[in-house]
């Protein structure tokens, strides 16, 4: 079996503050000791007892992420029967996807789903009789981790993998071409364009890991604009969010004649909420400046949350507003459903069907009553799961919040490194070609493909080869 | 009615490549073997390309040379040109590849045959293989429901055997098109087999048709060479035999001849494609996509203004000439104008036409890593019946089947080469796994450890095994433990040895165009410099040891790649855990609930042997192989 070092967060992912880490393998405590300092910093975790806690911080290099206890237990009795450690930290998401991070650089590994519990089993750790259940948790786990890198295919960050990946299996299929047929391909002048070529996609590579760091848009918070005709809910919504009446909330359509502002935290996940004047065609020319604020607040926005009267049937000021939204990531919210309801989830989403750039599977509707606080949930974790399958583009920048995907860009960008490293040697162009091609691998994994005959498919697809 | 009726332990179906390496490795093996073929005179014939080895290809025909096999032997004594490819670039894509003249290699294989004790070669078709069905006793070790208990030939000999090898080529229900003209024949004219398909089919084998084609001779005669590039031979030629002696192969070599289409040959072809039969849709079989006729590489690239063509002799004895790079099946008048058309060409007469051929093979799936059918106890196949292409992969496949047929009689453990031990490992590793759609070729980019699988290690790589099935001598075996005992050692000491960064060494160094010294350093350390090598620091290297070449070589190469190396066989291990958790084959696949769908049907159809071969079948996730592992440690407990 693997006897690498795996970690992941074993609690579920919220805003709570409090998260465990937990670490398994050989190298676990060796691992976790690169980043814990004790008060005073003389301890040593591979010097504790076994099954002991201890007080402490753990650093990135230099930096200080957070206070801790680190639980240390040694193999065999531990639930994988590795040795095992678990750090329960206190900082929030960020600072817990911060230390798993720093973690996968000294040598962890991210865990695959359901791996601690494969573990504990070939192990000897679980009864035989749960090789069932073992292998459900396995089957279940994998099925949504696959469901989740399926919704990621829809976003910018596969596209731009997928360019990336594109361009990586060119070089190497002239590679390989080469090789396999000298007296046809010549590599001359090859390695200059390689070498501007790997910098590049070094170059997109850290954009992508770095947009990822530290969560930009967590500390930053997603720009989100709160649309809808006048008097659909949207100030309430975002009193209801906020938690106090910031903006006027009348039952008098058209009372939000400015934008107003807001910074909320939503499961962790930060968002700038701008609360927007009612959209209509109005003679008001007051009013009529609002309106236009929103429509170019709505342009700009990295969500939009569209917010319908579902007492009152849509009307072309509707139409006017989902023509505006169409392309954005957008959640509708089926508003005042305390009231009876006239439109339906089918009415919005044929709406939203006769518009380009728009897929039904992109459309999130979610039923509420501001005013009787329902569905806010749904909502909440609507915003969480959008956040983190990483669907949100902020400033043209990709923002990588699957941990799993990250892992694998900085593994796909240390290949790449290798392969400057190369280059700077002169070393056969053979060996670019294998660098290059654990890149490819890497990025494969983010977006769920596997190699399989690509290569040669792009060989002799795209060189003339031949006898 | 009487009629003959002989028994021997194997017989081969097939004396092409693939057959020839199986007769030999079982006869050699000690086993009472008989091969048979349509025609004697087609021994060993080279009815395509007249070179050995290639990128990729060469790395095979080393590995067979290692293994005991007789394709390098035999090429060195009848080659008439030899080239070490890519040696500008890496050691592990370093390929030989040589000019054979076709007629001496085929007789000189020939004479191999006749003259190897316990092998009968006998010109017969194959038409029935003879089996039983297979108490389900007998079953318990195997996934087998047949057994094989011999084969019938056209005029009703019966040979029972306890093994049979089918290496039929491109021979089963073969036919030939040269543009509208069709002939039922096998390659260059030759009586196809139509028969035994059949009796495959009764058997319950599934078959597919594939095509290769390839192109016209000419007569020698009538080509300008003075309007090509003459192209010559490597001035020391390196052996493919590790048993040849250097020497012996520091011959006079024969010259090739490159020249290149232009748009008038282009015009051509495209103006009469409707008359090629690929495009007119007559041919059904799949064709290989690394050796495109001239029509398709001039309909794929269409903005390639030319295309390079050699002229490669076919022997010292005969002025036909080999028209590299211009495959094709159009009609006989459309390759003359179009040949025509090329530098050289103008005036040239064709000897034998190009032509396309199709053929019946089987899907490799239905085969074990061993070359043995998963089905059918005791039958065994190689070569381009298993789907691949070329002769090198024929050759390699025919040695692994004649050995594990062999082994197989003998009762003893069959061997499979893995994917981090050969090139061979990795070929029938992929075909066996792999959907494969088209004539299968070696190429470098396809084994993932390359940097590991040189062709210059074969020798240390496979020796062993060579030698312990029986086709390697003490002496030959002994040669390559000393070989390797002094690498090491060499190695150890270069590791060991450090010089000063004083005057004379700094000195040294900027000589050689290296940096200077900080502190001091180890002669290893120097030698990893891309500036420096074994050699260039002979001078400071005051105890040296007389070493061979081929020492040193590997000396040189360890530790100029060193970190690379060290990172494959890393990987090595990680894949080497997945190879060695070997699956039952009384494993019921439907016992596991939480496989998909799709790779518990694939798994069924595979029947991989281990769960490192599993997890290459495509449709079979990493998900599930974890739970396939899972259930694996269950059983076991059981």
């Amino acid at each position: 079996m693997k006897t690498d070092t795996i970690a992941a967060i074993a609690t579920a992912v919220s805003d709570s503050g409090i998260g465990i880490i937990r670490v398994s393998g050989e190298n676990a405590i060796e691992a976790v000791d690169g980043l814990y300092r004790s008060k005073g910093n003389k301890k040593r975790l591979s010097a504790v007892k076994s099954h002991t806690i201890h007080y402490g911080f753990i650093f990135d290099d230099e930096e200080l992420l957070d206070e801790v206890m680190v639980a240390v237990m040694k193999a065999p009795n531990t639930y994988t029967r590795e040795d095992t450690v678990e750090i329960d930290c206190h900082g929030g998401i960020l600072v817990i996807n911060r230390i798993l991070e720093t973690l996968l650089k000294h040598g962890c590994r991210l865990a695959e789903p359901g791996e601690f519990t494969k573990r504990a089993f070939l192990n000897g750790r679980i009864d035989l009789s749960e090789a069932e259940a073992v292998m459900d948790i396995i089957h279940s786990k994998n099925e949504f981790a696959l469901k989740s890198s399926i919704n990621q295919l829809k976003g910018s960050v596969s596209d731009k993998v997928r360019s990336l990946r594109e361009d990586i299996l060119y070089e190497i299929a002239f590679i390989e071409s080469a090789l396999d047929d000298p007296e046809h391909i010549s590599l001359d002048g090859f390695c200059e364009r390689l070498e501007e070529k790997t910098l590049r996609i070094s170059g997109e590579l850290k954009k992508l890991t770095e947009s990822a760091d530290n969560g930009k848009m967590l500390k930053d918070g997603i720009n989100t604009v709160i649309v809808g005709k006048p008097n659909a809910g949207k100030s309430s919504l975002l009193n209801v969010l906020v938690g106090e009446e910031k903006a006027i909330v009348t039952s008098i359509a058209g009372t939000t004649r400015d934008a107003i502002e807001e910074y909320i935290r939503l499961n962790g996940v930060g968002l700038n909420i701008i609360d927007t004047a009612g959209i209509r065609n109005t003679e008001d020319e007051i009013e009529k400046i609002g309106v236009d604020k929103a429509r170019k607040y709505a342009a700009n926005a990295d969500l939009v949350i569209y917010v319908v009267d579902a007492s009152c049937p849509l009307d072309e000021n509707d139409e006017e507003i989902i023509r505006l939204i169409s392309d954005k990531k957008l959640i509708v919210l089926l508003n005042k459903t305390d009231l009876e309801q006239v439109v339906t989830d089918e009415d919005i989403r044929n709406q939203f069907i006769n518009m380009p750039d728009v897929s039904e599977n992109d459309c999130r509707i979610i039923c509420t009553s501001t005013k009787e606080n329902i569905g806010m949930n749904a909502f909440e974790d609507a915003v969480k799961e959008m956040f983190f399958n990483g669907e949100f583009a902020v400033n043209d920048e990709l923002i990588i919040t699957n941990m799993r995907h990250k892992e694998a860009l900085m593994e796909a960008y240390k290949s790449m490194e290798m392969v400057q490293e190369s280059l700077k040697n002169h070393m056969p162009e053979d060996f670019y070609s294998i660098d290059l091609m654990s890149a490819y691998v890497a990025l494969g994994r983010i977006i769920g493909e596997e190699v399989g005959d690509d290569l040669v498919n792009e060989i002799f697809g795209k060189f003339c080869m031949g006898k | 009615m009487p009629e003959i009726r002989e028994k021997v332990d194997v017989c081969v179906v097939g004396a092409g490549h693939a057959g020839c390496e199986a007769a030999l490795a079982c006869a050699r093996m000690g086993l009472e073997t008989v091969i048979f073929t349509v025609s004697i005179d087609s021994i060993a014939l080279m009815p395509c390309n007249p070179n050995v080895g290639g990128s990729a290809k060469g790395h095979l025909v080393r590995e067979l040379d290692a293994l005991g096999g007789e394709m390098g032997k035999n090429i060195d004594k009848t080659f008439i040109q030899s080239k070490m490819l890519n040696v500008s670039k890496g050691p592990a894509v370093h390929s030989l590849r040589a000019q054979a003249d076709k007629a001496e290699y085929s007789r000189a294989m020939r004479k191999v045959l006749e003259n190897q004790e316990r092998l009968t070669v006998k010109q017969a078709e194959v038409v029935e293989l003879l089996w039983e069905e297979l108490s389900s006793q007998d079953s318990t070790y195997s996934h087998a429901t047949k057994k094989i208990t011999g084969v019938k030939t056209y005029t009703g000999a019966v040979y029972e055997a306890k093994a049979v090898i089918l290496c039929t080529g491109t021979y089963l229900k073969a036919r030939c098109l040269c543009g509208e003209s069709i002939t039922y024949t096998g390659p260059n004219g030759l009586q196809a087999a139509n028969y035994l398909t059949d009796s495959l089919v009764s058997l319950g084998v599934e078959l597919q048709r594939f095509k290769t084609g390839t192109p016209a001779r000419m007569d020698g005669r009538s080509i300008h060479f003075d309007k090509m590039e003459e192209q010559f031979g490597d001035e020391r030629v390196v052996p493919f035999s590790f048993s040849t002696n250097p020497e012996e192969v520091q011959i006079e070599q024969a010259s090739c001849w490159l020249t290149y289409t232009n748009e008038k040959t282009h015009e051509i072809i495209r103006a009469n494609l409707d008359r090629s039969p690929i495009y007119a849709g007559i041919i059904e079989g799949t064709g290989p996509r690394y050796c495109p006729s001239i029509e398709d590489k001039v309909v794929k690239f269409a903005d390639k203004e030319r295309h390079q063509v050699f002229i490669e002799p076919e022997g010292l004895h005969t002025n036909e000439m080999y028209v590299g790079g211009m495959s094709s099946s159009l009609p006989e008048d459309v390759q003359l104008a179009m040949y025509r058309t090329v530098p050289g060409l103008e005036d040239c007469k064709i000897v034998r036409n190009a032509y396309a051929i199709e053929y019946d093979c089987i899907n490799p799936g239905q085969l074990y890593p061993t070359l043995a059918f998963k089905d059918i106890l005791g039958l065994f196949s190689g070569g381009q019946f298993n789907g691949s292409s070329g002769y090198e992969e024929a050759a390699a496949q025919g040695l692994i089947a004649g050995i594990n047929a062999a082994l197989f009689v003998q009762g003893k453990e069959q061997i499979i080469l893995d994917r981090s031990q050969a090139y061979i490992g990795v070929l029938i590793d992929d075909l066996v796994t792999k959907e494969n759609l088209e004539p299968y070729r070696m190429m470098t980019s396809r084994a993932e450890y390359r940097l590991l699988l040189r062709q210059d290690n074969a020798d240390l790589r496979l020796r062993r095994i060579g030698f312990e099935v029986g086709l390697v001598t003490k002496d030959e075996y002994d040669y390559v433990c000393e070989k390797e005992q002094l690498i090491i050692g060499e190695i150890v000491r270069l590791q060991n040895t450090k010089v000063g960064a004083n005057k004379y060494i700094q000195e040294f160094l900027e000589d050689k165009g290296s940096s200077g010294l900080k502190t001091a350093a180890s002669l290893a350390e120097l030698i990893s410099r891309p500036e420096l090598s074994y050699e260039a620091i002979a001078e400071i290297d005051k105890e040296r040891p007389s070493l061979s070449k081929d020492v040193i070589e590997q000396v040189e190469i360890n530790i100029k790649y060193d970190g690379y190396i060290k990172r494959q066989l890393k990987q090595v291990e990680q894949y080497k855990k997945m190879e060695n958790k070997k699956i039952p084959v009384d494993i019921d696949y439907d016992d596991i609930g939480n496989l998909r769908l799709e790779a518990r049907q694939k798994l069924k159809k595979y029947k991989p042997v281990s769960v490192g071969q599993a997890s290459r079948i495509s449709g079979v996730s990493p998900a599930d192989i974890s739970v396939l592992l899972v259930y694996l440690e269950h059983f076991k407990n059981m």
